[in-house]
């Protein structure tokens, strides 16, 4: 008995290895989500002179634990009209395209442990960036199909908005991108960080056709996370909530949790793409400090994506729709052509 | 849209009726805009009110005028000094009373605060309906000062009933003067941080540049009074025009532009709120001595420290509490500059104790017919910004 585990585990050492890491590593994010959304609401309280959650556990940090408790107790009311099957499968489908898209992130470099190699990744596939974009690309479906289901006009709206918006700012998304592509000259992410990890070649960032990129990409990031000032398709003010204005209880949370994670995922592409990675370029290049180091700067930017949302007022739909097509999307080609001519020469 | 012959209604147009309201975030209470959307664009909108209907005008007629005051309070429950004096100013014209210098003084003082408070919750959210966050809590924590002084003075944070028919019902103490002017020399540095994150914010200036445009004959024929009708270039206000309650004592600007749009509007309410910190500067300084209220004790209540002591004082303290003050026969109208617009009370008295009917003109439901002119043709997001921009109050329009 014991020996045939031994064997099965000795045949599907990948496979089971696999499994772990994916159980680890989006059990991992989506414990990141409740400390996320306690720093936004810290932070913003900040910002805006008060003092944010404070009360449940150290430093409020309890909050986003019995929030959560809350939400999953609550009643969830589903109205006659709606389309009961695309209704529940809306929210399924952007969590499940959130944390599928981080599967290909690289949180630090290769290291050996227990004599074998591994990385801290679900996967280490060759076309790792272009897997990121397609499947965060499908989490577009899960918005729209949570408009339409809702059968709520203004849900219809938000995702009829989030719809427009996602198509024209993942252009520039991937032309940005293309640029570190062509840069690097390489898919695969890990490859990427790598290209950078020794001076004069450190940071993407401070190449001159990237650090137009960077912008592009960031500002692209943000619409494509539906953050402000970019967040029409659940602009509060117009929308009342866009797409999430009919759930209630789990089913509401998992939109939070799917917008959340698209931010963390955001937020890692850009350190991967642009800031080095893991690189520190100082310390000893030792896998834990990579990872705290790259941790970093994912905090850091997931700082600036909170900080954005309290400093800019909303853009309205047709002057996003501009911005995209007639500002970002020139400006990016432009970019990518610079970059190509550059590499020629 | 139109009606059949079995009286269903059948599309001609591929159009969407979008209800807008009554509860929805920003339509500033239970506002309801009957949209007809075509796509992301405002065809067509229909204002539709009354949710808020109190019935304020119709149970005045049953109240004797000194309570009649606290119920101006509700109706515009962002300016209720405001309200207050303009019954009172009405009441006082029909009484034929000359009110004392330095109560003049104290209501100005009290309907400026009342102006900054008001434009700060309009600012706070007007930032908020376009997105800017912080700007409505930097908002809150100012008219937050301004609400303290208020209870101090009069007890109640934000239904203070100060004005009184005669004068005001307490005097100022040293205290609460040291306390507005502490508010007055910080707030003009506060006015600039707003400023700071909007005036010339690109985003800001992309969604209220040219915005909801109101041109000056239409802003006339509308009938909009206030800050949109000054951002249409009218200058217009009754502080300067037909001066009350003592506003020809002091030297400030009346803002106009001749934009008429969002953004017009927005920079014409910041630039009052520093006119108005100027008036309250200039009121503080010659802030003369003397009576509070009117010495008449047959219109005004006497003091309470001589109750136990005069004979007169008692029986007057008592006439007035149990049935009031008789104002003469006869109709008025005394218009006040309010912060959305003229405010006035038309009151018909009969001659008895209990106005025969009161009226209120109030600005905000005068400006709904423009306001929604203003959204035809406009996106949905400017639905939001324009409704924020002519500050309406729902307590006065559906009174």
């Amino acid at each position: 008995m014991i020996d045939g585990i031994f064997q099965f585990i000795d045949e599907n050492t990948y496979l089971l290895l696999g499994i772990i890491k994916a159980v680890v590593i989006a059990s991992a994010l989506l414990g990141v989500v409740p400390l996320l959304v306690w720093l936004e609401r810290r932070l913003m309280g900040r910002f805006q002179v008060r003092l944010g959650p404070n009360r449940v556990g150290p430093y409020g940090l309890g909050q986003p634990i019995s929030d959560s408790i809350k939400l999953l107790f609550k009643e969830s009311i589903i109205q006659n009209s709606a389309d009961k099957f695309l209704f529940h499968l809306a929210p399924v489908v952007v969590v499940f395209t959130a944390i599928v898209s981080f599967a290909v992130i690289p949180m630090t470099g290769p290291f050996e442990l227990f004599g074998e190699k591994m990385g801290l990744w679900a996967s280490n596939i060759n076309s790792g960036i272009l897997f990121v974009f397609a499947i965060s690309g499908m989490g577009i479906y899960g918005m729209v199909l949570a408009g339409l289901s809702s059968n709520n006009k203004y849900s219809l709206m938000g995702g009829l908005r989030s719809s427009a918006q996602m198509i024209s700012y993942e252009l520039t998304l991937g032309l940005a991108a293309l640029c570190v592509i062509v840069h690097t000259g390489s898919l695969n992410l890990v490859d990427m960080v790598e290209r950078q990890n020794s001076w004069p070649n450190a940071l993407n960032l401070l190449n001159p056709p990237l650090m137009i990129a960077f912008v592009l990409f960031f500002i692209a990031g943000i619409a494509e996370t539906n953050r402000a000032p970019f967040d029409l398709p659940e602009a509060e003010q117009e929308l009342v909530a866009g797409f999430h204005t009919e759930y209630t209880g789990m089913k509401f949370a998992m939109f939070f949790m799917g917008e959340y994670i698209n931010m963390v995922t955001m937020s890692a592409l850009i350190t991967l793409m642009f800031l080095g990675g893991w690189n520190t370029y100082i310390l000893p290049d030792w896998a834990i400090i990579g990872f705290v180091a790259f941790a970093f700067k994912v905090s850091f930017l997931l700082c600036v994506f909170i900080w954005l949302r309290s400093t800019f007022p909303r853009i309205r739909y047709d002057r996003l729709m501009t911005f995209g097509w007639k500002f970002l999307l020139p400006i990016a080609i432009v970019n990518l052509f610079l970059e190509a001519a550059i590499r020629v020469i | 849209m139109s009606v059949t012959e079995n009286g269903l209604l059948e599309r001609d147009k591929d159009t969407m009726t979008l209800n807008m309201g009554p509860s929805h975030p920003s339509t500033h209470g239970v506002f309801r805009a009957i949209l007809e959307m075509d796509g992301e664009v405002v065809g067509s909108a229909k204002p539709d009110i009354g949710y808020l209907h109190t019935g304020i005008e119709k149970t005045s007629e049953a109240k004797r005028y000194s309570h009649v005051i606290p119920m101006t309070d509700r109706l515009d429950y962002l300016n209720p000094p405001g309200n207050n004096l303009a019954f009172c100013l009405s009441t006082e014209k029909l009484l034929g009373i000359k009110i004392p210098l330095r109560s003049q003084y104290l209501r100005v003082i009290h309907c400026e605060l009342a102006r900054i408070a008001s434009h700060l919750v309009w600012l706070a959210t007007h930032a908020l309906d376009i997105g800017a966050m912080t700007v409505f809590l930097y908002c809150w924590r100012e008219r937050e000062e301004i609400l303290d002084l208020n209870e101090e003075i009069s007890g109640v944070r934000m239904m203070t009933s100060y004005i009184r028919v005669g004068g005001v019902a307490k005097d100022a103490t040293e205290d609460w003067l040291r306390g507005v002017r502490k508010f007055v020399d910080h707030f003009a540095s506060k006015v600039d941080e707003y400023e700071q994150l909007l005036t010339r914010n690109p985003i800001w200036l992309d969604r209220t540049e040219g915005v909801g445009v109101m041109d000056r004959a239409s802003a006339i024929n509308y009938g909009m009074s206030g800050p949109a009708l000054r951002a249409s270039g009218v200058d217009f206000d009754f502080r300067k025009k037909r001066p009350y309650s003592g506003y020809g004592n002091f030297e400030f600007n009346v803002p106009t532009r001749t934009e008429g749009d969002v953004y017009a509007r927005y920079l014409v309410r910041v630039e009052e709120m520093r006119e108005s910190r100027e008036i309250l500067v200039q009121a503080l300084r010659d802030l003369p001595t003397g009576e509070y209220k009117n010495p008449n004790s047959k219109v005004s209540l006497p003091d309470r420290d001589k109750l136990k002591s005069s004979m007169e004082v008692l029986i007057h303290h008592f006439k007035l509490a149990s049935e009031g003050f008789t104002v003469p026969k006869g109709e008025t109208y005394v218009p006040i500059e309010g912060p959305r617009g003229e405010v006035g009370f038309y009151i018909v008295s009969d001659g008895s104790n209990i106005p025969y009917r009161v009226k209120l003109r109030a600005p905000s439901f005068m400006a709904i017919p423009g306001m929604c002119k203003m959204m035809e043709g406009s996106f949905i997001a400017d639905v939001v910004a324009v409704i924020g921009s002519i500050d309406i109050v729902m307590g006065e329009v559906d009174r």
